[in-house]
């Protein structure tokens, strides 16, 4: 087992770390900018190391300047966290070369998922459900219609050198695809210069539906169950929830075998995320799978009894799984709310002096932070000060802790999304389990009027 | 303590015309003495002024890290210069200081040097790699604050250089 482990992070994430090597009894390094020089992962850690300017890039982004704080201290591992260097497969091959182990998949998992495209392919062949599209652009009517027949209506039409929405056509019948081709052709000329296009199915008001597994380097590999995260804003998830109300037992056991055997095709280690679109009638489509810890990772633990980030350092030092998939078991649910230093209603950011922070106990509620009383939310990095995590026996009674949890929360001296969240667990849909990606934009496109009206 | 707070101090001393001054604090001693001589007193503390340990390898033994304003100030404290432009020379990466080029090779600068802005005053070592700091000013070594071979943060102070 390691006996020193430096974080490659900081902020909530750093503290998980901390509770986790705390329990197994290892040494920690924090690594930190000038900006958290008074931070409470700093603070806890048994050393640390100044590593850089505030900047990201000069300092948690900063793989020399992590490195040589690994060396100098000692450690014999790098936990990445999540964001920053979590995904760089140049640390997994560096931290290889210099003898320290990364606490994560290997550099060519790493990479490979990190192809979006090659992504794709390897997970087509070993059976994953990806969305189905023309691989590559439409030529000609006919083509074009049989293509579409194939992949089954709605298709969008899109641009090969597009983005951003342009060059972009939703069409549900076939009836409408020639004329929408040759409008998407034209867009895209004019926008991108190329007038090439492109089919792929259109997934009406998505669910964003992601597996969690763990893989150990002796050929163990379980998945943990699914989150639902489709409560999101601009691709921001602002909560989300274990299991997810829309699937079945059938329906997870399908699909989490589905999701091992990709994971083996590709010789996976350590913890991974497999993300999906979900259509209205329960079909699953591959988006990506995350090289690493996620932020919701909590909801997981909370239902299955796991310690993801115990296991993820057990696993990096050789360890094998403690449990088989039959011995995986899900018991209630659970939600988890990010708070962020946010205006709750304009989104805009704002850090400053923390005056007060106080956040209840009781059964079923959990908090993952790095804020306190008296500390100050600096500007430069993610909005993200805090996690606030329920469970319940059901879905309705981890709604009804997490509702009261944030009632009695309080946070004086900067602005957070708490009344957001308050707003979001009061409204029908969500109550009955009625969402998708599209939630946010309904519900902040509504007028104010009645959003006053929830908030009484 | 840094350079500001002992020059308050110092014109305190002077102004209500002390004699004896002692301060004791956190990994800091001070003590001004006027006698027909004054010695100020700043002996090096064992840890970097700041409320958080600073890592240290096993290998190295403890850096004298001296409090920031290393001033050895001797004679009357009268005499002790109204505006001392004291440059502090912080380290840009985190890395292992070297005051000379190779291990048998004499030190880039020793305390009293003169050095000319753009001159090598040491190297920081990350990753194999031997990164010199140059001198932003034309000056006058006056400390040097870190042993050879220690272990420097990111902004731990490295030199004082008194610019001409």
């Amino acid at each position: 087992m390691f006996k020193k482990i430096l974080i490659a992070n900081r902020g909530e994430v750093a503290m998980r770390i901390i509770y986790a090597c705390r329990e197994l009894g290892i040494k920690t390094v924090a690594v930190f900018s000038e900006a958290d020089e008074d931070s409470l992962h700093v603070r806890f850690a048994d050393e640390e190391m100044r590593i850089g300017p505030a900047r990201s890039a000069d300092s948690y982004l900063n793989v020399p300047a992590v490195i040589t704080a690994a060396e100098l201290t000692g450690a014999d591992a790098i936990h990445p966290g999540y964001g920053f260097l979590s995904e760089s497969a140049y640390l997994a091959e560096v931290c290889e070369a210099c003898h320290i182990k990364f606490i994560g998949p290997t550099p060519q998992v790493i990479r490979l998922m990190g192809d979006k495209a090659r992504a794709r392919r390897v997970m087509r062949k070993a059976g994953v459900p990806i969305l189905p599209g023309s691989d590559g652009p439409v030529e000609g009517e006919e083509k074009a219609l049989k293509i579409a027949k194939d992949i089954g209506y709605p298709v969008i039409v899109k641009a090969t050198a597009g983005g951003g929405g342009r060059g972009m056509r939703v069409v549900r019948a076939p009836g409408e695809l020639s004329q929408a081709v040759k409008t998407a052709q034209r867009e895209a000329e004019a926008a991108f210069g190329v007038g090439d296009v492109y089919l792929e199915k259109y997934v009406e008001s998505p669910r964003h539906v992601e597996f969690q597994i763990l893989g150990d380097h002796h050929g163990g590999m379980i998945h943990l169950g699914e989150r639902e995260c489709s409560i999101q804003r601009r691709h921001q998830k602002l909560l989300e929830e274990s299991p997810s109300p829309a699937l079945s037992e059938k329906m997870r056991r399908k699909m989490g075998s589905i999701v091992i055997d990709a994971a083996k095709a590709v010789q996976y280690t350590n913890a991974g995320t497999f993300e999906f679109l979900m259509d209205p009638d329960g079909r699953f489509y591959f988006m990506e799978v995350n090289t690493r810890l996620q932020v919701e990772h909590p909801v997981t633990e909370m239902v299955t009894g796991v310690d993801i980030v115990k296991e993820q350092i057990r696993i990096a030092a050789g360890e094998r799984l403690y449990l088989k998939q039959s011995e995986v078991t899900f018991t209630g649910h659970s939600l988890e709310c990010r708070v962020n230093a946010e205006d709750p209603e304009t989104f805009v950011p704002s850090p400053g002096l923390i005056r007060v922070f106080s956040v209840p106990g009781g059964p079923g509620v959990r908090l993952e932070t790095y804020a306190h009383s008296e500390c100050t939310i600096s500007p430069y990095y993610d909005s993200m000060i805090a996690k606030i995590i329920t469970h319940g026996r059901d879905r309705p009674e981890a709604i009804a802790r997490m509702k009261r949890t944030l009632e009695m929360t309080v946070i004086e001296g900067i602005k957070t999304t708490i009344p957001l969240h308050l707003r979001i667990l009061a409204d029908p849909d969500f109550i009955a389990g009625k969402v998708s990606t599209a939630f946010m934009d309904r519900f902040l496109a509504r007028p104010s009027g009645s959003r006053l009206a929830e908030a009484v | 303590m840094d350079l500001d707070q002992l020059k308050q101090i110092l014109d305190l001393v002077r102004e209500h015309d002390l004699s004896d001054f002692e301060l004791e604090g956190e990994g800091l001693r001070l003590k001004i003495r006027k006698s027909g001589g004054v010695a100020a007193e700043v002996p090096p503390a064992p840890a970097a002024a700041g409320a958080a340990p600073v890592a240290s390898p096993p290998q190295a033994s403890p850096a004298p890290a001296p409090v920031s304003a290393a001033l050895a100030v001797t004679g009357p404290v009268d005499s002790v210069p109204q505006d001392v432009e004291l440059a502090i020379v912080k380290s840009p990466i985190v890395g292992t200081f070297y005051r000379s080029s190779e291990p048998e090779a004499p030190s880039f600068v020793e305390v009293g040097a003169m050095v000319k802005k753009g001159q090598v005053l040491c190297i920081i070592e990350a990753m194999k790699l031997m990164n010199e700091i140059d001198s932003e000013y034309d000056g006058e070594v006056v400390d040097v604050y870190v042993e050879n071979g220690q272990p420097v943060q990111y902004g731990e102070r490295l030199f004082a250089i008194r610019t001409t």
